[in-house]
């Protein structure tokens, strides 16, 4: 315990050192935290898209029912489907309805005869997709086809251009906050370096020198995580509302709090070591 | 206990700090370390707890050879040897107890214990009541006692004291004395580097003087007779050397025989 009372003299002796040290920390956690948000929620976006092999088939209002029949034993023929739901143009207008309930506006203009009816079909595996949708898109009766592929390959692209950026930031920002820590310890070696001189001529091993530098630089991180952490996930609690009406019946949002902390937990360990290292090069480079 | 067998230094500048100086002191003895300025008596005492290594000879203390004994085990040897440093080194951000405490502290004694031993201590040397000061609120006779303190507080088979009555007057001078003496008579091995001709005569113990880095006299109580070393000699080895021995710079002293009367140093800055 007595390397952890020097550790605190210490920083509390050089205040502003103290700061600077937790403010360059604090920095990297909050980005750490907010490209694991981005990260996980983008991930969970995918995910959802890829659990729906859904293609969806509008149909031209001159189309029969005797043509969807048609159409549908088609499909079934092809033995790649799992299951085809007719969606008429009232259950349209239902569907609209609820999606826009709070919304009288929107309400009052639209008649089930502008919404087209359509099928929702799904497919045993996603590479079927592609197969289903040219069919579709062949019969006469069809209008429009959507199919998830799209917007599954985009956010794909997004989130590995995301998972880049943010590896490049946090590496970036874990090697600046080491060698400011670095030098802010280094300064703090230099400036007790008479002490330490007598220390060690009555017989201090080097490693009671060391430790209150190394705790010292410990405590900078944990503080700069916990703090990043905290103003990271505030922040997403309070953008969660509007995200939430954003992302519109994607299960993204609400964080999970033990995903959080768990977060927090990888964040302490990996500061704690990021403290190490800045401390220890400090020591290496200063206390020869 | 302290050999020393054949030992030299030649420090980076070229010039010898001590040659073939070979001594050996047995355990319980009490001996002064006698010569002008630059002779010497600190590389000595550097030796001893391998602040320095020899360029030649071997030095051994408590059967450990210091010159071959590895980095890891110099925290060892330290704890087992006192030092009164010329310039005290106390931290000035420390009270006199922390001060006192710090080897303590370093060992890892439990805090009740280290409470104990230091408030022992500092009843020995008379600073109980100077515990919660600083150091810049004492005297310089404190301030020695301070560190003649804290080399005692791990209690030490030996003890050495560079100059401890360097800064002192002739009162406080001999009261230090009896404090290192009081320490020798319960077992511990002393040696002191000193100037004070008076001290080394009135206490009739072994001493060894050394002149320009050579051991000239190793006697009892021999000091007066050898000593015909000026001031002028340790500032002809100044002009040769200015960086050498700067620890002794500001400390030339005057030895000659005319001086002896006077009770404390003389100094010459």
């Amino acid at each position: 315990m007595s390397f952890a009372k020097t550790a605190w003299k210490n920083i509390r002796r050089s205040p502003y050192q103290a700061l600077a040290a937790i403010l360059i920390m604090t920095l990297t956690f909050l980005a750490i935290s907010f490209f694991t948000f981005l990260l996980v929620g983008s991930s969970k976006v995918i995910t959802y898209f890829e659990s729906k092999p859904q293609v969806t088939a509008f149909f031209k209002n001159e189309a029969k029912q005797s043509d969807i029949n048609a159409l549908e034993n088609q499909l079934h023929a092809t033995g790649k489907v799992a299951s085809i739901k007719f969606v008429s143009k009232n259950e349209a207008l239902n569907i609209y309805r609820e999606q826009n309930k709070n919304d009288p506006l929107l309400l009052d203009l639209v008649t089930a005869d502008v919404l087209p009816a359509s099928f929702e079909i799904s497919t045993v595996q996603i590479e079927d997709m592609g197969s289903i949708s040219n069919m579709l898109n062949k019969s006469s009766i069809v209008s429009d086809v959507i199919y998830q592929k799209d917007v599954v390959s985009t956010l794909s692209a997004w989130t590995s251009a995301i998972r880049k950026l943010g590896i490049a930031l946090v590496v970036l920002l874990s090697l600046v906050s080491i060698f400011i820590m670095a030098t802010i310890i280094g300064i703090k070696i230099s400036q007790k370096k008479e002490d330490i001189e007598i220390m060690k001529l009555i017989g201090a091993t080097n490693w009671y020198i060391r430790w209150p530098f190394l705790t010292e630089g410990v405590i900078y991180g944990i503080i700069g995580a916990i703090v990043g952490w905290a103003f990271a996930t505030a922040g997403l609690l309070y953008a969660s509302p509007f995200l939430e009406s954003f992302l519109k019946g994607i299960p993204v949002l609400p964080a999970s709090y033990l995903g959080l902390l768990a977060l927090l937990g990888i964040e302490v360990v990996f500061a704690a070591f990021l403290g190490v290292i800045s401390s220890f090069l400090a020591v290496l480079r200063y206390s020869k | 206990m302290i050999k020393l067998d054949k030992v030299s230094k030649k420090f980076g500048t070229g010039v010898f700090g001590l040659s073939d100086v070979s001594f050996s002191i047995d355990r319980g003895e009490f001996v002064f370390l006698v010569g002008p300025t630059g002779a010497g008596k600190t590389t000595i005492f550097r030796l001893l707890i391998r602040d320095i290594l020899p360029s030649e000879g071997s030095v051994t203390v408590n059967d450990w050879d210091v010159v071959t004994l590895p980095k890891s085990k110099i925290p060892l040897l330290r704890k087992k040897i006192g030092f009164v440093f010329q310039d005290l080194k106390l931290l000035l951000d420390r009270t006199i107890f922390e001060n006192i405490a710090l080897p303590l502290e370093v060992v890892g004694v439990k805090t009740e214990e280290a409470l104990k031993t230091v408030e022992d201590i500092l009843a020995q040397v008379g600073l109980t009541e100077h515990k919660d000061k600083f150091p810049i609120q004492l005297s310089g006779g404190e301030l020695q006692r301070t560190a003649i303190a804290r080399a005692l507080v791990l209690s030490p088979e030996i003890l050495l004291a560079d100059e401890p009555t360097g800064n002192l007057d002739a009162a406080m001078s001999w009261e230090i004395v009896k404090l290192l003496s009081d320490i020798n008579k319960k077992g511990t091995t002393v040696v002191m580097a000193t100037h004070n001709r008076d001290i080394v005569k009135s206490l009739g113990k072994r001493t060894i003087h050394i002149e320009k880095g050579k051991i000239v006299d190793d006697e009892k109580g021999s000091f007066s007779v050898k000593v015909k070393t000026d001031v002028d000699e340790s500032e002809e080895q100044e002009k040769k050397d200015p960086g050498k021995h700067k620890e002794d710079k500001d400390d030339k002293v005057k030895l000659s025989e005319a001086k002896v009367a006077s009770a404390g140093e003389e100094k010459k800055k």
